[in-house]
């Protein structure tokens, strides 16, 4: 999040982060979620206030680099194992309701 | 639409456009980028598929090292910086043509950055900056079915197929290219033949954009001199080198009649149309797309060992452009000769031919001459036309070696073309050979003389042109598989003369 440590996440914010993340969220709710996702942003704030410059943010536990696999080939999946996890198949493929809104809409 | 598009000459009179490429390239690798799942081209829905890239719950991602190495080839052999450090990263997004609900790519650590690549356009060398080269995974195949077939708009759902999802796909930016002037269609074509040919010498991918394994977008924006750099529009969808050139003069009409009538350019995704020419509006830009990028916590960090880039850079072939013009120096071809190779896509063939012990005269003559024009003729690419370069260079041995005429020899490459064999094997089989065996081939002559007397004594007093009508007898009754210049000399000398 950009901004001040401090500063408290709006209403708009929360509606923002809602319809990305497609989650049909009612009046009360985003208020509810504003004030409860401020205490979590409050205490990480706190956390950048002990880290100093010098400390680069951390985004991975492990001290490792470069792994790396061959470009060796490996069994698949049979397209029945692929889709058996599916709610719904046809013509071998993945069948998904259309997720275009935003595409016709905007 | 209704409204008249101004003339290309005016829109340059009046603005100056700038003009921007992102290219995307499919990796040839044998298996994906981040799971041991096959590449190839085609095949039966979701046949290549494994949990990995089927983003099932509990797989873990693991980077391709031969993937990570051409991306590193490709930026060096683009003059570009390679990071020491970098991450890849998630990019979120509700889109069902990634199983995962993101895409593995990179963000604000790029593999390689700040490059450049040098490009001909009507024989003076451009310099299109390079703002970077990074390294992601390609999405799979949506199909949109209900209301109109095929079609996004009416479409209630739609059928995917992952095959494809998880390809490395190398996206290469370039910086905004302004100064192009009325060249700037030209120059965006050219850098793009030459980004392909750059990639294709170095055996990262097989970069045919009818395939889709080299993608383009193109960004065009119009301003009037001294001012600003005007908002600039995306056209995707943009499938040959052609069309490269087309849309980015199709675009640059478009602004300029909304601008010439006061109207403001929206920042857009436009697609553009194989049949019309023209651009149509996509998805707008105008509230910015939040993909909610941060680091992948699945994947370590790369950080290629300076060692390891070195001894890249150090193997890195010529470039196309400059092997280009040392071959043309080789052959002795004039800049016109060179450039009627390069259309007929030839370069390679050429080369390889010469490879195979042929002139390079006669290596151009049969490439662009006979298998030119049945390439034509068929509509395939010369290069599919089934004949290979070592078969075109036996053939000319064979004509060389005087087995074969020139006549014979075209007829040797139909059954080369034809699948039939080797030029040898054709030769023989179909009994092509010129006749060299001089007991025949003098009793022929005699036959000849014998059955017209009158031609004879014309010869034997003087009139030697009279010959040709002999050579003619005898090439008939050898079908043709007789050297005419050895039958005339034959005919004189039976003949005294």
């Amino acid at each position: 999040m950009k901004g001040a440590p401090m500063a408290a996440i709006s209403r708009e914010e929360v509606a923002h982060l809602a319809r990305l993340s497609r989650l049909a969220v009612t009046e009360e709710e985003l208020d509810t979620f504003a004030g409860q996702l401020d205490v979590i942003l409050q205490a990480v704030a706190q956390v950048g206030e002990v880290a100093a410059a010098d400390i680069p943010p951390t985004s991975h536990s492990v001290p490792l680099t470069n792994v790396f696999r061959e470009d060796v080939v490996t069994p698949c999946l049979t397209p029945q194992e692929a889709l058996s996890g599916a709610p719904d198949a046809e013509e071998q493929r993945f069948r998904v309701p259309r997720i275009l809104d935003e595409d016709v809409a905007s | 639409m209704t409204t008249t598009l101004p003339a290309y000459d005016e829109v340059v009179a009046r603005f100056e456009p700038v003009i921007g490429l992102e290219t995307h390239v499919e990796l040839g690798t044998n298996t994906k980028m981040w799971c041991g799942c096959p590449t190839d081209f085609g095949g039966e829905p979701n046949t290549r598929v494994c949990p990995v890239c089927l983003g099932l719950p509990g797989s873990l991602p693991v980077a391709n090292k031969a993937a990570i190495e051409a991306t590193i080839r490709i930026g060096l052999a683009l003059n570009c910086s390679i990071a020491e450090w970098c991450r890849f990263a998630r990019k979120n997004y509700f889109y069902p043509d990634m199983p995962k609900n993101f895409q593995i790519s990179q963000y604000d650590e790029p593999l390689c950055f700040d490059g450049y690549l040098d490009v001909e356009v009507n024989g003076e060398l451009v310099r299109i900056g390079i703002e970077r080269v990074h390294l992601e995974e390609d999405t799979g195949k949506t199909l949109h079915v209900g209301g109109a077939t095929g079609r996004i708009h009416g479409a209630t759902e739609s059928l995917v197929d992952y095959n494809r999802a998880g390809i490395p796909l190398v996206e290469i930016v370039t910086k905004p290219i302004p100064g192009t002037g009325a060249l700037a269609p030209e120059v965006a074509r050219a850098y793009v033949t030459e980004l392909r040919d750059v990639i294709r010498s170095l055996g990262v991918s097989d970069v045919r954009m009818e395939e889709g394994s080299l993608r383009c977008d193109v960004n065009t924006s119009l301003n009037r001199p001294g001012e600003e750099w005007g908002t600039r529009t995306e056209t995707k969808n943009v499938n040959s080198l052609r069309s490269v050139e087309r849309a980015v003069r199709s675009e640059m009409l478009r602004q300029a009649s909304v601008l010439e009538a006061g109207g403001r350019i929206t920042q857009e995704t436009r697609h553009f149309h194989e049949d019309t020419g023209d651009t149509t509006p996509g998805r707008s830009k105008e509230t910015a797309t939040d993909y909610r990028y941060f680091p992948e916590p699945d994947l370590v960090p790369i950080a290629p060992d300076p060692a390891w880039v070195a001894e890249l850079k150090a193997a890195l072939p010529e470039l196309p452009r400059l092997h280009r013009r040392r071959l043309q120096e080789a052959w002795g071809l004039s800049d016109a000769d060179m450039q009627s190779v390069l259309n007929a896509g030839a370069v390679e063939l050429i080369e390889q031919t010469v490879a195979a012990g042929a002139s390079p005269a006669a290596a151009r003559k049969w490439w662009l001459g006979e298998l030119s024009r049945r390439a034509n003729e068929t509509g395939v690419e010369l290069a599919d036309i089934g004949a290979t370069p070592a078969q075109v260079a036996e053939l000319q041995s064979l004509v060389d070696a005087g087995k074969l005429n020139d006549k014979l020899a075209r007829t040797v490459l139909e059954g080369v073309v034809a699948g039939e064999g080797s030029p040898t094997e054709i030769m023989t089989a179909r009994g092509l050979e010129v006749v060299s065996d001089t007991g025949a081939l003098t009793a022929a002559v005699d036959e000849a003389i014998a059955a017209n007397p009158d031609i004879a004594d014309k010869i034997r007093s003087g009139k030697v042109a009279a010959a040709g009508a002999l050579v003619g007898a005898v090439m008939k009754t050898t079908r043709g598989q007789a050297d005419a210049k050895t039958v005339r000399e034959l005919i004189l000398s039976r003949l005294g003369v």
